[in-house]
């Protein structure tokens, strides 16, 4: 976490040029691809299944976690229950203790990001090693993903160049296919000599056991068959009843995320090696993390476990789009991180990012599970007014139903009067002071004379007071960074329709 | 007979853009409306909603409810304000309140829609505002009247029906970056944001880059007013109302 504010980290990111050229060019192609996977005739009834299986699925989590570990544990997979991150770390290190591990491959995992699973396995002098390219250059940086799908995106040709010279201990060339030929070679080495191999998981289908990666470059495969024992870290709503589900969710994820009909690779563990097999772990342990997930079911916040992290929201984000991952400060970044990240934390972290959208849609849009990432946003944005979680215990929000299946009994709760009201923000002085404010000007302005006379008072202070002055207005003045102010029209249009004789139109 | 609405002008309108809700009345009339303006209006509530203080904006909401409630039709000229009435009021309203709010929604359209699509008064717009000959113009589909009230072609129609040259830009679905609140958070992501806009506008060469509505206008004129990039902002309904017989 940096002390910048979210501001700063945007105005730096918007003046980085290497950073400006990668993102317009990879969330043009990317975008391109997610918006096609929305309109695409054959994709249009994936979505409306995929959005269905993953609301079956919220509906009795807890009934098909139970399912799915007594599954896993018949196939002889160890399963481990992870309250929070550092539950979910202890877990790892004790595995990695247990089994004298020394050197740790990792598939990209978004879950392990969240739990910063690697700095904790480091300073127990564990060598963990990134086998995505793209995770493995970040490793190296140092930095978080800047995308969940494309972790280091904003990095420029050179920029790896150099990464990889120091690994390599001479100069390699600015050449792709010279940097991907070390890369390989070099991972390909610790693949070997890993004793564990740690992965995500996409998907786990209940019927079968079945545990499901998606890679493009084949290392989820290598971390799952080489080392002798396998960890994955399954954040507890990757779970799906069915193994045929993944006919619907395998091709909409992969389709929504790059534009693939199926990622060049799908690994499918069913279990530890068994007698006679010639490959796979010897032990194969499933961490289940919540990391306050399941306290979101019954609120309207639970349409973010639905979410299959295919980074189709940040790549149509015009926020994202211009300010790129890091800027975001958080593992997860764009619309559906500016979402998760106050969730996760249980609000004590990323309480600015709701307000980092315009609010546009087109996250929600091209969502293939249809969630409503604008509208959980400015949701955020009021429950978050507050120190605290954001999620309350009683949500005063209706249910969203984007899939049209709406109980017709559940009604809206009435927000008004019950308003939280409290401190908030980092002052709670400016907090209040904002919520009265707001809850004046409200009422002022249900009142016809109310509107007329300080409109026309704002108006008159509008036209007359000199613009050095208007200019250092709160608000006005945020606006004028960059704008012209609008200067109030020397008559109203309600004036105007009043004199509309006179004015003859 | 003449069909009766109520203009909903929004309080951008009122205060700093009369000439749209002037040319929205002359268009409304034009299409054979009578035009009724509540004088108890004021504003949608969606600065208090965006602003995250949801109870300000369900005060607001249930004036508006009040106000609108006795007229047929309701018609704005802006897609945001009308997504607001249409998607917001009955979530942050509760049991009756939201469900005359819902009632309400059925009837209350954005200016274009309402003249293409209810009113099927293309044509008639056409003969009573003929554009100059040779005139371009750009589209940008403000984003909640795209995707919330699915608005793409109505403003569209009216213009190609009234001679307009349609050049769009490369990304007309791209948001112009005002959101609201966010425009006055967030200078320096939004502006940005403008001249991303702008600049495609540009690239097009067209006249006029027109949207219909007041708020991401203001915006990318503010804007345009301090870089010089970019066709000049314009209202669909004013540029119409500028060619208004």
């Amino acid at each position: 976490m940096t002390t910048e504010s979210l501001a700063e980290r945007a105005r730096r990111a918007i003046g980085d040029e290497n950073l400006q050229t990668a993102l317009a060019k990879v969330t043009a192609a990317l975008g391109a691809e997610g918006t096609a996977a929305r309109t695409d005739p054959d994709m249009v009834e994936r979505r409306r299944r995929g959005a269905a299986i993953r609301r079956e699925v919220l509906a009795d989590l807890d009934g098909w976690l139970d399912r799915l570990q007594t599954r896993f544990e018949s196939l002889g997979i160890t399963v481990h229950r992870a309250a929070g991150p550092e539950e979910a770390r202890q877990i790892v290190l004790g595995i990695a203790r247990e089994e004298g591990v020394r050197l740790a491959v990792k598939s990209k995992s978004m879950a392990t990001e969240e739990i910063h699973l690697n700095a904790a396995l480091e300073a127990e002098g564990v060598e963990v090693v990134e086998t995505d390219l793209g995770e493995y250059i970040i490793q190296l940086a140092r930095e978080m993903p800047s995308h969940i799908i494309a972790p280091a995106v904003h990095k420029t040709v050179p920029q790896v160049a150099r990464l990889f010279s120091e690994v390599a201990g001479e100069s390699l060339p600015d050449d792709r296919t010279a940097l991907c030929a070390f890369a390989r070679q070099r991972l390909r080495s610790k693949f070997l000599a890993a004793d564990m191999g740690i992965t995500g998981v996409n998907f786990a289908a209940v019927d079968t056991g079945t545990i499901v990666l998606v890679t493009n470059e084949g290392n989820g495969r290598m971390c799952t068959s080489l080392p002798r024992v396998h960890v994955a870290v399954m954040p507890v709503e990757k779970v799906i009843p069915r193994f045929e589900d993944l006919g619907v969710l395998l091709p909409l994820l992969t389709r929504t995320a790059t534009g693939q009909r199926l990622s060049t690779y799908v690994s499918m563990v069913t279990g530890p090696r068994r007698a006679g097999e010639v490959d796979g772990p010897e032990k194969l342990h499933v961490v289940f993390l919540d990391h306050n997930r399941r306290s979101l079911l019954g609120t309207p916040y639970e349409e973010m476990l639905c979410c299959i992290r295919c980074g189709a929201c940040l790549n149509v984000c015009p926020v994202y789009r211009r300010i790129g991952g890091h800027a975001y400060d958080a593992v997860y970044s764009g619309p559906m991180g500016a979402v998760l990240t106050p969730l996760l934390s249980g609000g004590t972290e990323g309480r600015d990012l709701p307000d980092a959208s315009s609010l546009c849609g087109a996250c929600s849009e091209v969502c293939p599970v249809g969630i409503p990432l604008a509208d959980l946003l400015v949701r955020l944005r009021a429950d978050l007014r507050d120190p605290g979680p954001a999620v309350p215990a009683a949500a005063p929000w209706p249910r969203h139903d984007p899939i049209g299946n709406a109980d017709p009994s559940a009604k809206a709760v009435e927000v008004a009067g019950d308003a939280p009201g409290g401190p908030g923000e980092t002052r709670p002085g400016v907090r209040a002071a904002r919520h009265l404010g707001f809850q004046a000007w409200a009422h002022l302005w249900s009142s016809p004379t109310g509107y007329r006379l300080s409109a026309a008072a704002a108006r008159r202070l509008g036209r007359l007071t000199p613009p050095a002055l208007i200019r250092r207005t709160p608000l006005v003045s945020a606006w004028g960074q960059g704008r012209d102010i609008p200067l109030p029209a020397p008559r109203s249009f309600r004036q105007r329709f009043a004199a509309r004789q006179e004015e003859g139109w | 007979m003449a069909v009766e609405v109520a203009l909903f002008v929004t309080c951008l309108v009122d205060q700093l853009a009369p000439e749209a809700g002037i040319a929205a009345v002359r268009l409304l009339e034009a299409a054979g409306c009578r035009v009724a303006f509540p004088e108890a209006q004021s504003c949608c509530g969606q600065p208090a909603l965006n602003t995250g203080e949801p109870e300000a904006a369900a005060v607001l909401a249930r004036h508006f409810v009040e106000v609108f409630e006795p007229y047929e039709a309701v018609v704005t000229p802006s897609g945001s304000c009308a997504a607001m009435v249409h998607h917001w009021y009955p979530r942050i309203l509760g049991g009756a309140w939201a469900e005359r709010a819902e009632a309400l929604a059925r009837r209350t359209y954005e200016l274009t829609s309402f003249l293409v699509d209810r009113l099927g008064a293309t044509q008639d717009i056409a003969r009573a505002a003929p554009l100059e000959p040779g005139l371009t113009v750009t589209v940008h589909d403000a984003c909640h009247g795209l995707r919330v009230l699915g608005l793409k072609t109505s403003g569209r129609q009216l213009l190609e029906a009234a001679g307009a040259t349609l050049v769009e830009m490369a990304e007309p679905e791209q948001c112009c970056g005002f959101g609201g609140t966010f425009a006055a958070k967030h200078p320096e992501i939004s502006a940005p944001m403008a001249d991303d806009k702008l600049a495609q506008a540009a690239a097009t060469g067209a006249d006029y880059v027109v949207a219909c509505d007041s708020g991401c206008l203001l915006h990318l004129a503010g804007r345009r007013r301090r870089t010089g990039e970019g066709p000049e902002p314009v209202h669909v309904a004013e540029l119409l109302g500028r060619a208004l017989r």
